[in-house]
């Protein structure tokens, strides 16, 4: 049985409570830090753990914040990317809702390395009770000394401010993300510079994921080797998974880096509703190319999922059983992403229009022949060609579905009607 | 607090007010239940910005909005997971029982039907929003328990709906 450790308070009663959580420890990461790291030690010891971003791209966390220069005039920002948006996924509202105070050490921690003083927390603005929550906590932690002027009698200066969004999946990009910070439609900006020089007002900042500051106090108390020693070296650490869609206990599981998708899919979540088999799995929020059944035996990181042909993600794992039509579940996808663009760049608003029509009319039995190579074409058209990743995750996951299941988008043309219905 | 207390509060958390528009715009909309036009240039005086980056955020992000919506704003997931788990019947069968479409509302303005993207609540797919509250694990018994508890708390019991959309004056 592998020990929850980013999940230990969620289902503990009152967890979210500062009591709680420092009854469990909470906040010695912070004193400890405080009272014996400089901030560039803090930072050889998060590049020594091998903690890769949560958010989705897996940069190395350490890595990411040396980027920061050590002597500006400019103030450093923290910016904690909680616009958790990539369907499928759910795992930082649950911590928000049930252990804030973990992601508030975690914010305090990584700030004190990068040399900031203020975080903005972005959190989507439908999460309400996750944001009452950190709101409650950030005022017990500051009652408390945890937040504030010279925090536990250091030199240390810090603030966290909540800042909701309000429905625009883009703003998980994170140059997006800054834009909407600073008031402004989120469209994702042209890198370089990149946020680490120049963010936030311009300013040097550092954005990461819920997931990854909660990991940030745990590998000051254990250790960097402790969690080096978790899963695939180079892809370490304890993992959140969100399991949905058809499989008989969805849920979130707090599970090694690296274990099977198809032990986590089959054991841990119960596998597919009775009578049911399973198709296919998209293992990382709808971004990531689906995998079919057979290919259920990678493993859950980084470099597995890429090698794969696919990728982790947010680890928004979603199962789809053998009942379902794979165009519908296509067709969905795209329309999320067609609604979603930010309409910036004209690959990503236009093809993905054209590839939403092409897709309807097949669902719908009024499929020609040529669609499939029109779509093909559609996504060469966007893929490489946008300004962000947005137009590139809904390229590869039409990619993956036509190269995976083309049999049933054949059918569809050629009985035109859907199979399934 | 007034309203303008409250976005005064929430631009102090900012170096540039053009930050507060978004948090402004959230505390307009609670006050006012949407964001009208004059709404939207009280904002942009009260933080001294352009009325413009005002418009541009409120027709922008789809948790504003600029048209009025019923007291209780029905925002049923219908991504992915939710799919796979028939939240397509659940919007049939809210369809049949309001009598309106998605994007309407009904005549009465107690209930404004939505299919929304993903509410990020999957582990208990099908899931909708009501106001600040996420309702899961639903089926058409718990989405029926539902509306006739939302129409008590408007002191509107069942059966009531039908008189009241035939006379949308009262």
């Amino acid at each position: 049985m592998f020990e929850p450790i980013l999940l230990k308070n969620v289902d503990v009663q009152d967890g979210h409570l500062l009591s709680t959580y420092e009854a469990g420890g909470g906040y010695q990461a912070l004193a400890k830090v405080l009272r014996g790291y400089t901030p560039d030690e803090v930072i050889d010891l998060v590049k020594q753990s091998n903690l890769r971003g949560r958010g989705g791209a897996g940069f190395p966390t350490g890595m990411k914040w040396s980027f920061v220069p050590k002597r500006v005039d400019k103030p450093k920002y923290l910016c904690c990317n909680a616009d958790e948006g990539e369907p499928g996924t759910f795992k930082d509202r649950i911590i928000m809702e049930r252990d804030p105070h973990q992601l508030i050490e975690g914010l305090a921690v990584s700030a004190y390395a990068i040399g900031a003083e203020i975080a903005y927390v972005y959190i989507r603005g439908e999460y309400v009770t996750a944001i009452r929550r950190l709101e409650q906590a950030i005022a017990e932690a500051s009652a408390k000394g945890y937040l504030g002027a010279r925090i536990l009698g250091s030199d240390f200066n810090f603030a966290v401010h909540i800042h909701c969004g309000a429905g625009a999946y883009i703003c998980g990009e994170e140059t997006a993300m800054l834009e909407s910070l600073e008031g402004k439609r989120a469209q994702p900006r042209l890198k370089p510079p990149f946020p680490a020089v120049a963010g936030l007002y311009a300013s040097p900042t550092v954005i990461n994921n819920v997931e990854t500051l909660v990991c940030v106090p745990h590998i000051v108390v254990r250790g960097a080797d402790w969690f080096r020693g978790i899963g695939p070296d180079r892809s370490p650490g304890p993992k959140l998974y969100c399991l949905s869609g058809q499989v008989r206990k969805p849920g979130l599981y707090e599970l090694p880096m690296g274990i099977p998708l198809r032990e986590l899919v089959e054991e841990h979540a119960g596998g597919p509703p009775p009578g049911r088999k399973i198709k296919a799995v998209i293992p990382g929020g709808v971004s990531a190319p689906v995998i079919p059944e057979r290919g259920l035996d990678v493993g859950m990181d980084f470099d597995s999922l890429a090698a794969a042909g696919s990728m982790l993600g947010s680890a928004g794992v979603i199962v789809i059983d053998d009942a379902t039509c794979m165009v519908k579940v296509a067709t969905r996808i795209i329309e999320f992403f067609h609604h979603e663009s930010c309409g910036k760049c004209t690959p990503c608003r236009e093809g993905l229009n054209w590839v939403v029509k092409v897709l309807r009319r097949i669902e719908a039995g009024e499929g020609a022949p040529g669609d499939l190579e029109q779509l093909e074409k559609l996504c060469k058209g966007i893929f490489g060609n946008t300004f962000c990743a947005l137009g590139d995750g809904a390229a590869m996951g039409l990619r993956a579905a036509l190269a995976h299941f083309r049999d049933e988008f054949v059918a569809h043309i050629e009985e035109r009607r859907c199979p399934f219905h | 607090m007034t309203m303008r207390e409250k976005i005064e509060e929430a631009a102090a958390r900012y170096p540039d007010q053009r930050s507060a528009i978004m948090p402004a715009l959230l505390i307009a909309q609670r006050q006012h239940g949407h964001l009208p036009g004059p709404v939207l240039e009280e904002v942009a005086d009260i933080l001294g910005v352009e009325r413009i980056w005002v418009y541009e955020l409120a027709t922008f992000y789809t948790l504003f909005h600029t048209e009025p919506v019923g007291m209780f704003h029905l925002q049923l997931c219908d991504n992915v997971s939710c799919m796979l788990r028939r939240s397509e019947d659940l919007l049939r069968h809210l369809e049949h029982v309001l009598g309106i479409r998605k994007g309407e509302t009904t005549p009465d303005r107690l209930f404004t039907l939505s299919t929304v993207e993903c509410l990020g609540a999957c582990e208990m797919a099908p899931v909708m929003q009501v106001g600040d509250d996420y309702h899961g694990d639903l089926d058409i018994a718990r989405i029926d328990a539902l509306l006739d508890r939302l129409r008590t708390e408007a002191g509107r019991p069942t059966g009531a709906d039908h008189a009241a959309a035939a006379s949308p004056g009262e």
